[in-house]
């Protein structure tokens, strides 16, 4: 026999009709704000632009990469302070995606739906990325500028979509053309992070390196990173590699370079632009030291295992205090986000923060006062590659070229060269071992720029 | 037939409110329901900017994989922390066949159950020796699995940008963000319908005699082992389905998607919506949907930095959780059917009932020892 055979309408049906009331009034008070009105374009304004992004503030991803939308601000927060760009200032709306991409397609949309932003700017990372791809596209909104080097944002099926940093595949092949002429007839090896990164950097170091050179290719999960990764380390050493190319990230660059020192195995590193910021991963090496049970001595020593690596850079870093552009960051750093620079300091991330404002307002300037989103797409195909940035090389953007920088400059880390200095201590600092190189996606042959670099502007904003 | 089971109220005499009841018979009754719920979402959604329709649109496709978790938990005293796992192969399969074959897309849908249900086979056989933690760790074991295994075979599984999914064209002139919505609302209102038939069947009363007691329940010829494996299927078959809805939301199918506190994210709002009501998923769903939203713009109204700010959201979960816990030990559902309870009490001065099994007034038998859903 059942307890209860029928209901009476008190459960079933008040609940349901609550339920649904619940759902009702929680989209009720969230509704939509009212949106930018008066305006050649959504999100523009005769006196504002509204743009956004989603980035990993929180998560396995936020260390370093939380600081790059802050440091964008602060060119904007300057630029607003000095009248805006054609007297509209910019206001930056960062989310927090936690670098998932199910939160990124529902921020994405809040972005264009509900706040109705201009353009989505200066959004980080491949998979969160790709999953608003279609929908920026099918929306017209222009997905500019993102902070990732995959070889797949230059597609003619998304106009709308710019990258911006060099793809790995282009720092693959700059840092393998290196090896080839500087390490020849030893044996590589690689120790890559399993995924698009990873081979996209490989396909780069293949296209150069001569396939009988590479003895041992070892991979990670990023997922699952915990602990040393001693057992790539030690297949490494046993395979005789004498030159080991790194797609790490920071974390997993220390993680490498360890467990490598404990087992006496000093081979030369080369090491990709992602995962070989000193003031990043200097302290990374300390801490792991620690926790490891090292004395406060032996984690001063670890941050040294840099020590004669060999990277790439795209801009000039950090260490390099005499560059112009080093000083104006610095100074837009300490002028507009002071928190931010008490904090984290000029290193690696606020630099590429602050590269990639300047080009969003190089990108406004030239789209002109009557702005609209194909306009802007308009500007950035056609005088993309007269935008002045820090970066050593002119941005590729045409009407079929999607990517940005597409050169860079060796580097060797070098206890010798300038140190970078930044709130946490002082880190190795690097000195240039090759001119500025460009080279593209496909097989085109790695070469030396022989163009202008560029230097701040006087004015960044011109006040026509 | 009426007589034998005690009064539920004594409204059964004197209410108007009477005239109102609803027909016994399940599938008429829960169709009914089905129906009045979809009239009001209809008025919601249409009346309702495209990125409240799209929010609707989760918060039902959360449903789905909640009103699966309620009743493998509520019902059958099994708990999964691999659902979100499930709903990771669910997405996969649908995002497969949306890449290599030009089916319809229910067919698609439909595989994406078939498979996840297929998987829940495989985990739940084993599963069915297991109990409590033992079984968590299990579940939670398969949830840490799957995601590496995508990224191993990246040619297959797209790697870290995953598979494109697309979802079909809206007629006319509905917009995406509703038509998208209106596909994910009738997918919860069929399952939900569909649990509801089931749970009051004969697998219902099977389900609840193996949870309340196994050896009783296999004296009373249950085969214990088979019904909780069916259990398991069933609720992996909702996280599939869940799962392919996640990724015509998101666009995309990737690894990134379904990280492990997906899974716990599930439980615990299951817990908070009423372990074992399925209506109650609602409440369940739509914290999860909007929880972070409000934690982010309650962090910016105090200004909070961004390192305070990651955490709130949690530190939100978490109070609410508790607080639940301590005010309505039934969850959120059970909290409201009580107060409800209480209101038609003061207004028809209705004697308290008694629940024959526990001893304890109706309203305060946890909704997993009840009958009820």
């Amino acid at each position: 026999m059942r307890y209860s055979n029928r209901t009476s309408i008190g459960r079933w049906t008040s609940t349901f009709v609550a339920g649904a009331m619940g759902v009702a009034l929680a989209v009720t008070v969230l509704a939509p704000s009212a949106g930018a009105s008066g305006s050649s374009a959504p999100g523009v304004t005769s006196n504002t632009i509204s743009i956004g992004a989603t980035v990993p503030l929180t998560g396995p991803a936020a260390p370093g990469y939380d600081e790059i939308a802050p440091a964008m601000n602060a060119v904007f927060d300057w630029v607003n302070a000095h009248g805006g760009v054609n007297g509209r200032k910019i206001h930056y709306t960062y989310l927090d995606d936690g670098y998932n991409p199910a939160n990124t397609a529902t921020l994405t949309r809040k972005l264009v739906l509900q706040d109705t932003v201009f353009a989505d700017v200066g959004s980080l990372g491949t998979p969160t990325q790709t999953a608003v791809q279609a929908f920026l596209n099918s929306e017209k909104v222009p997905q500019l500028f993102i902070e990732s080097g995959c070889n797949c944002w230059s597609n003619p099926k998304y106009p709308e979509s710019f990258g911006w940093q060099p793809p790995y595949t282009v720092e693959g092949k700059i840092l393998g053309a290196y090896i080839k002429a500087n390490f020849a007839g030893k044996k590589v090896g690689y120790l890559t992070q399993d995924d698009e990164f990873g081979q996209d950097f490989i396909k780069g170091l293949d296209m150069e390196l001569p396939s009988a050179s590479v003895v041992s290719r070892q991979t990670y999960d990023a997922a699952t990173l915990a602990g040393p990764l001693s057992n790539q380390v030690a297949a490494l050493k046993s395979a005789g590699a004498q030159v080991v190319a790194l797609a790490t990230i920071p974390a997993a660059t220390a993680l490498a370079m360890l467990p490598a020192a404990a087992i006496g195995y000093q081979p030369q590193y080369v090491i990709s632009n992602v995962g070989a910021d000193a003031p990043t991963v200097g302290p990374l090496l300390s801490s792991f030291t620690q926790k490891g049970g090292g004395t406060a001595a032996q984690a001063q020593a670890a941050a040294g295992l840099l020590n004669g690596a060999i990277t790439d850079s795209y801009f000039a870093p950090e260490s390099e205090v005499s560059n112009p552009w080093v000083q104006v960051e610095k100074k837009l750093l300490v002028d507009y986000a002071p928190s931010l620079y008490a904090k984290s300091g000029l290193d690696g991330n606020t630099q590429y923060g602050i590269a990639l404002g300047y080009t969003f307002i190089q990108a406004l300037q030239a789209a002109g006062k009557n702005l609209t989103r194909s306009g802007l797409l308009t500007a950035i195909a056609k005088s993309g590659m007269n935008f002045v940035t820090p970066g050593f090389v002119p941005l590729s953007y045409s009407s079929s070229v999607h990517y940005g920088f597409q050169g860079a400059q060796v580097i060797k880390l070098s206890s010798t060269a300038p140190p970078a200095v930044t709130p946490t201590g002082s880190w190795i600092g690097g000195t240039a071992v090759s001119p500025v190189e460009m080279t593209n996606v496909g097989s085109g042959p790695v070469t030396k720029y022989t163009g202008k670099i560029s230097t701040p502007p006087k004015k960044l904003v011109s006040t026509s | 037939m009426r007589q034998q089971g005690p009064p539920r109220h004594s409204l059964d005499n004197t209410s108007w409110l009477r005239r109102f009841r609803l027909p016994t018979q399940p599938l008429l009754r829960h169709l009914i329901l089905a129906l009045c719920g979809a009239g009001i979402l209809y008025l919601v959604t249409s009346s309702l900017s495209p990125y409240n329709d799209y929010e609707i649109g989760e918060i039902a496709l959360y449903v789905i994989a909640l009103a699966g978790l309620s009743l493998l938990t509520g019902m059958n005293g099994q708990i999964s922390l691999g659902n979100g796992a499930f709903m990771a192969v669910g997405a996969y399969t649908m995002a497969l066949l949306m890449t290599h074959t030009q089916m319809n897309f229910i067919v698609e849908l439909l595989a994406a159950i078939g498979a996840a249900a297929a998987m829940g086979l495989v985990i739940g056989i084993p599963a069915t020796r297991l109990k409590g933690p033992y079984l968590a760790g299990m579940t939670l074991l398969f949830a840490l699995a799957l995601p590496p295994i995508a990224d191993k075979w990246s040619t297959t599984f797209g790697g870290d940008q995953g598979l494109t999914t697309t979802v079909p064209n809206a007629p006319g002139n509905i917009n995406p963000e509703e038509w998208l919505a209106w596909i994910q609302i009738i997918g919860a209102l069929i399952t939900l319908v569909l649990l509801a038939n089931l749970i009051q069947s004969r697998f219902g009363r099977s389900f609840r005699a193996v949870r309340d007691d196994e050896i009783a329940a296999s004296v009373a010829g249950i085969h214990v082992g088979r019904t909780k494996v069916l259990a398991f299927v069933i609720s992996a078959g909702c996280a599939g389905l869940a799962g392919g809805f996640l990724g015509l939301s998101t666009g995309v199918v990737n690894t990134g998607e379904f990280p492990l506190t997906l899974s716990i994210q599930l439980l615990a709002a299951m817990v908070l919506g009423g372990t074992g009501s399925l209506m109650g998923m609602w409440w369940g769903a739509v914290l999860l949907v909007y929880l972070s939203q409000w934690s982010t713009s309650l962090s910016g109204y105090f200004n909070l930095g961004s390192g305070a700010s990651a955490y709130l959201a949690t530190i939100i979960f978490g109070v609410v959780l508790i607080v639940v816990m301590i005010a309505a030990p039934t969850g959120i559902q059970g909290g409201l059917r009580w107060t409800w309870r209480r209101i038609l009490g003061l207004l028809f001065r209705q004697p308290a009932v008694i629940h024959p099994a526990s001893g304890l007034p109706d309203d305060r038998v946890p909704i997993y020892q009840s009958d009820e859903r």
